[in-house]
């Protein structure tokens, strides 16, 4: 393997730059294209894929939105129900994004950096919330936080109940974002800053974090994402009471029940449109602290 | 308009998609024509999806169903309906209310006349009722009881789940079809959807949340009721004074076989109805031997007339009247439904 290797330079070392000297390699390479044949395919697959999947669909989704004017989005957000059923649905995924930065990235550095019986089933546990039916991941919360809980906490059918539910389906994300980072995570370097006097903190703050915070944002933005198109855990446990517990998505149900493609189009496009911002804006913080770092 | 442009983009897309699976696809259709049974795809709403079973078994027993068998589809009624509208292929279809293939006439693919037979196109029928905690703590028998103040009602959503929109109506005739103005009647639903503590997304959903522990009283429809103390929950049910009849019509597709056509007027035969009857839907026919049902609170008795029973028709004038009257979303040139307004008023009051 070396040999064939250092042959391999020594042959090459003599050409220009420019010019590699094997031939095989020139007659492949289109002229004003880096991408070889295989890769080029292998873009082509993923964009086909990726359009079918995703761009198609979606399109349609913001051109039947389209198709009524921009008039349409205000009119359908003057809708006071709308509209609180839009605010909701932001705040309280907000609010869950920001319990799975402090919780999520806890949860990792637990299982990463600690050792305790137990952790490998907790590690496969994590999981479970991605693999419940979420109806399901419902019924369950309605169990246990309802009026005969078991806990004797009655979150039922309030707002609170709409955190726990987001809080609950959104929870492997930045757990599963954060936990390979924290494992690559070099221990000397921690400890080559204890050596030189950091304390525990300044370590956590300038050493661990940064590196951390690329995978913290992408999680948010997963989780972010997640939390405001919710509907199966909502569905039971929520109420579904106008003003008070009913969600973007139960908004969209009501508007296809009535016919109403369009309106439910342009309700779905805000909050593509929410969706969007935020992961730009999670992606700058994340750029903006990776480039410091 | 739009959406058909748009539903034209999808199923390009999806004909794409197609397109790059048809080569693998190609061995599967080979199956159908054997013995000359054809095979009838029925459409229906989640809850026909037990009680359909005997009545198949029944139907493959007789001379025109001999041979013939099943496929079956069962789901929220409106997105069942929808779901049809976008392509999928069935046969029979049966919804829990009449909107849902009013929208497949208006596509062409129910033909216009499917109400002429003898139940106008109505397949199952049942009645709207309150569902109580075992015992009836709070006695509760009428509709004026569930107004009073501390009563916790659970209904499902009226805005996502079409079904749902029996239990308001149910609430509405229950002040107009005594003679009540139309203020009258707003201000009974307004007391009545303060008092709604959940709106779960649908009928099944709602009897969860309440058989889980939730609420005073659930507003829902006979067979729903029967069926839940069927498989054991700890409840009991109450058959209001004054109630709405449910109607769950039923029709066929413009190109749906003669044995389909069959299977429909099976669906209304005595002997059909008897099975359905065991499923907790009150008979559309007479003469139906419904012998003893199971889970209903007198089983030798198990359907007992209300003194008064409103129709959608006589009380509403039809689905197609009153769906937007009631329910419109307000958006895009349809109406402000009715409900839908007092939803918002009465959320909003919750809300200060």
């Amino acid at each position: 393997m070396s040999n064939a290797l250092l042959d391999e330079a020594g042959t090459s070392a003599p050409a220009p730059p420019t010019n590699p000297s094997r031939v095989r390699r020139r007659r492949r390479a289109t002229p004003r294209s880096t991408l070889t044949r295989g890769a080029g395919l292998g873009l082509g697959i993923a964009l086909l894929w990726f359009s079918l999947l995703v761009l198609i669909p979606l399109a349609t989704v913001v051109g039947v939105a389209a198709s009524g004017g921009v008039g349409r989005f205000f009119s359908v957000l003057a809708n006071d129900q709308t509209w609180a059923a839009v605010t909701l649905t932001v705040t309280q995924a907000a609010l869950v994004t920001l319990i799975n930065v402090v919780m999520g990235t806890v949860i990792a550095w637990v299982l990463v950096r600690d050792h305790f019986p137990g952790k490998a089933l907790l590690n496969v546990v994590i999981d479970v919330p991605f693999a419940l039916p979420t109806i399901v991941a419902g019924l369950v919360l309605l169990t246990l936080y309802g009026p005969n809980s078991p806990l004797g906490l009655q979150l039922a059918f309030t707002p609170s109940a709409v955190t726990l539910a987001l809080a609950f389906v959104t929870l492997p994300f930045i757990v599963r974002t954060v936990q390979p980072v924290l494992e690559e995570l070099d221990h000397d370097v921690e400890e080559a800053a204890a050596s030189l006097g950091a304390s525990r903190g300044v370590i956590v703050r300038r050493v661990i974090l940064p590196s951390l915070t690329p995978a913290i944002a992408a999680g948010a933005a997963l989780s972010f994402a997640r939390a405001i198109s919710e509907y199966g855990s909502l569905v039971l446990l929520s109420g579904n009471r106008p003003f008070q517990t009913e969600v973007v998505s139960v908004r969209v149900l009501t508007f296809i029940e009535n016919g109403n493609t369009a309106s439910a189009a342009a309700v779905a496009t805000v909050m593509l449109v929410v969706a969007l911002l935020v992961i730009v804006a999670l992606d700058l913080v994340q750029r903006r602290v990776s480039r410091r770092g | 308009m739009t959406t058909t442009k748009s539903a034209a983009v999808v199923s390009l897309a999806l004909t794409a998609m197609l397109g790059l699976t048809a080569c693998a696809n190609t061995s599967g259709d080979s199956g159908s024509g054997d013995g000359g049974g054809e095979t009838i795809s029925v459409n229906a709403f989640s809850v026909m999806e037990a009680a359909n079973e005997p009545v198949f078994t029944d139907f493959e027993a007789t001379p025109e169903g001999e041979g013939d068998t099943f496929e079956t589809s069962y789901g929220a009624s409106g997105d069942q309906s929808r779901a049809v509208e976008a392509g999928a292929d069935a046969d029979v279809v049966h919804y829990s209310l009449e909107t849902d293939i009013t929208r497949l006439v208006d596509d062409g693919l129910v033909a216009k006349d499917w109400k002429d037979n003898a139940t106008d196109g109505i397949a199952t029928s049942s009645v709207v009722v309150f569902v109580v905690r075992k015992g009836n703590p709070d006695n509760i028998s009428t509709w004026d009881d569930l107004i009073k103040p501390g009563v916790d009602i659970i209904t499902p959503n009226p805005g996502s789940s079409g079904s749902a929109r029996w239990n308001i109506l149910a609430a509405w005739a229950h002040i107009s079809g005594a003679g009540g103005s139309e203020a009258d009647a707003k201000d009974f639903l307004t007391s009545l959807l303060g008092n709604t503590i959940a709106l779960p997304g649908s009928g099944r959903e709602a009897t969860t949340a309440f058989t889980d522990g939730s609420g005073d009283v659930l507003l829902s429809y006979e067979n729903e009721a029967i069926l839940a103390k069927q498989s054991g929950a700890d409840v009991d049910y109450v058959v209001p004074p004054d109630t709405l009849l449910i109607q769950n019509p039923a029709a066929v597709t413009e190109d749906a076989s003669a044995d389909a056509q069959d299977f429909l007027d099976f669906m209304t035969t005595p002997e059909a109805q008897a099975d359905y009857a065991q499923s907790g839907f009150r008979p559309v026919v007479d003469g139906v031997d419904v012998g003893e049902v199971d889970g209903a609170n007198d089983p030798s008795d198990p359907f007992p007339a209300p003194d008064t029973l409103y129709t959608i028709d006589d009380e509403f004038g039809g689905w197609g009247e009153a769906a937007d009257k009631y329910f419109g979303d307000g958006e895009d040139g349809n109406p402000l439904g009715i409900i839908t307004e007092l939803q918002q008023t009465t959320g909003k009051e919750g809300e200060e």
